[in-house]
């Protein structure tokens, strides 16, 4: 059995167990660096893929965390990432917006909401395949329920309502840009940062109002 | 005590969860679906294995007073690697259980094992005690997980059979956990467990 306590054998004995500890824990740390930003990388390069028509060269803008797809000099489209807060924690999306304006596609990034309600916004064929091809000039961005054109998921109006407004950001960030120029001068990034941060806030006091 | 007492004790005597009523905070909350309570499961029969091989290798010069911190510390050595490992090759896994993962250190199993059993036992049978209760939660969580998956979701393994409809939503749900963990309490007791 266990050995009797007296001061120097629990310091040295704990102070070993630690340090033996913390150097496996850096080893596995540096070991995974690399594949974990690697699944990382792969994991936004197909979301990019998945919401924009056929590119070849793909831009990113790190300030206002949008990519822009080219095919030869043309601007396919920009695939935006907008980040609210949903009913379980951060809603994070790709949303796909080609040059004229029309959303093509979205993709969830990550999410936190209930498996089996709010967690259907990455699976729900019916309420995903809305966005293909939604545009704003046309159709009212906001839940049926808000007096809008997007069907909610069945009893997730809270979800569809961070999602509704998680792609309503990113056309916001994609009116800000310049569709004629390739991409938009720094400065201006800087400003569409700014300002997509301040409604994303407003939208978490709203939430937590409900 | 014989090896295969010792592995079959985990799954009956000794179920930590239908018998013992340890960890019921990854039971309840990772159990929507079938393969994330096998996946859950599979995790901790990882960290409860190395974790029992290690304390029982350590346990005679560890110091009673502190022995608790130290077997903690190991713990969360080996979850902290598994959480690594996960988001490193299983990131689409990780990514359904990443925030249960760490719950795995405060989880009573591996501590009630560590104390109860590895302590006082060889590496080999705490090796083989670890595999049994590790096996027991795993097949306990993938058999919930299935029941809540039928009931709530229409599907078992992700396998839908009710053609697009909601199932009965609240077994998915907090509510459904504890009905379906209760109810198959009472099966288990009445029917396995001698």
């Amino acid at each position: 059995m266990a050995a009797k306590s007296n001061l120097t054998n629990m310091v040295l004995v704990l102070g070993l167990v630690c340090l033996l500890c913390s150097a496996v824990l850096g080893g596995a740390y540096v070991i995974t660096k690399a594949p974990i930003e690697a699944a990382a990388a792969a994991k936004t390069q197909q979301a990019v893929a998945q919401v924009l028509p056929h590119f070849e060269t793909l831009e990113y803008n790190d300030d206002a965390n949008y990519y822009t797809a080219k095919d030869g000099e043309a601007v396919v489209g920009y695939a935006i990432e907008s980040s609210v807060v949903g009913f379980g924690g951060p809603l994070s999306l790709m949303v796909g917006v080609t040059a004229d304006g029309v959303v093509y596609n979205t993709s969830v990034l990550s999410h936190s909401e209930t498996p089996g309600l709010g967690a259907k916004c990455s699976t729900d064929a019916k309420f995903i395949d809305q966005w293909r091809g939604f545009d704003p000039s046309v159709k009212k961005i906001s839940v049926k329920k808000d007096g809008g054109d997007v069907d909610a998921i069945t009893a997730s109006t809270i979800t569809s309502r961070a999602y509704t407004l998680a792609v309503e950001n990113a056309l916001n960030v994609f009116s800000t840009l310049d569709p004629s120029s390739p991409a938009a001068p720094q400065d201006d990034s800087t400003v569409i940062l700014s300002d997509s941060e301040e409604s994303t806030n407003e939208v978490k006091e709203d939430n937590d109002n409900e | 005590m014989s090896k295969i007492k010792l592995l079959t004790d985990g799954f009956v005597k000794n179920n930590p969860t239908f018998v013992l009523l340890l960890g019921m905070c990854p039971t309840l909350a990772t159990t929507t679906s079938a393969i994330n309570g096998l996946s859950m499961g599979l995790a901790t029969l990882f960290v409860l294995v190395l974790s029992n091989i290690v304390i029982s290798l350590i346990a005679p010069v560890v110091p009673d007073k502190v022995h608790i911190p130290v077997y903690i510390v190991v713990i969360a050595t080996f979850v902290t690697l598994l959480q690594l490992l996960m988001q490193a090759y299983t990131p689409a896994m990780y990514e359904t259980l990443g925030l249960f993962i760490p719950l795995i250190v405060v989880n009573c199993i591996v501590l009630g094992r560590a104390e109860a059993f590895a302590n006082k036992h060889g590496v080999g049978e705490s090796a083989l005690d670890g595999i049994g209760v590790g096996l027991g939660f795993t097949c306990s969580l993938t058999i919930l997980g299935l029941v809540r998956e039928i009931l709530g979701s229409g599907s078992a393994f992700g396998w839908n059979f009710i053609g697009g409809h909601d199932g009965m939503l609240a077994f998915v749900m907090a509510p459904g956990a504890f009905l379906c963990l209760g109810y198959l309490m009472v099966l288990f007791n009445k029917y396995l467990k001698k």
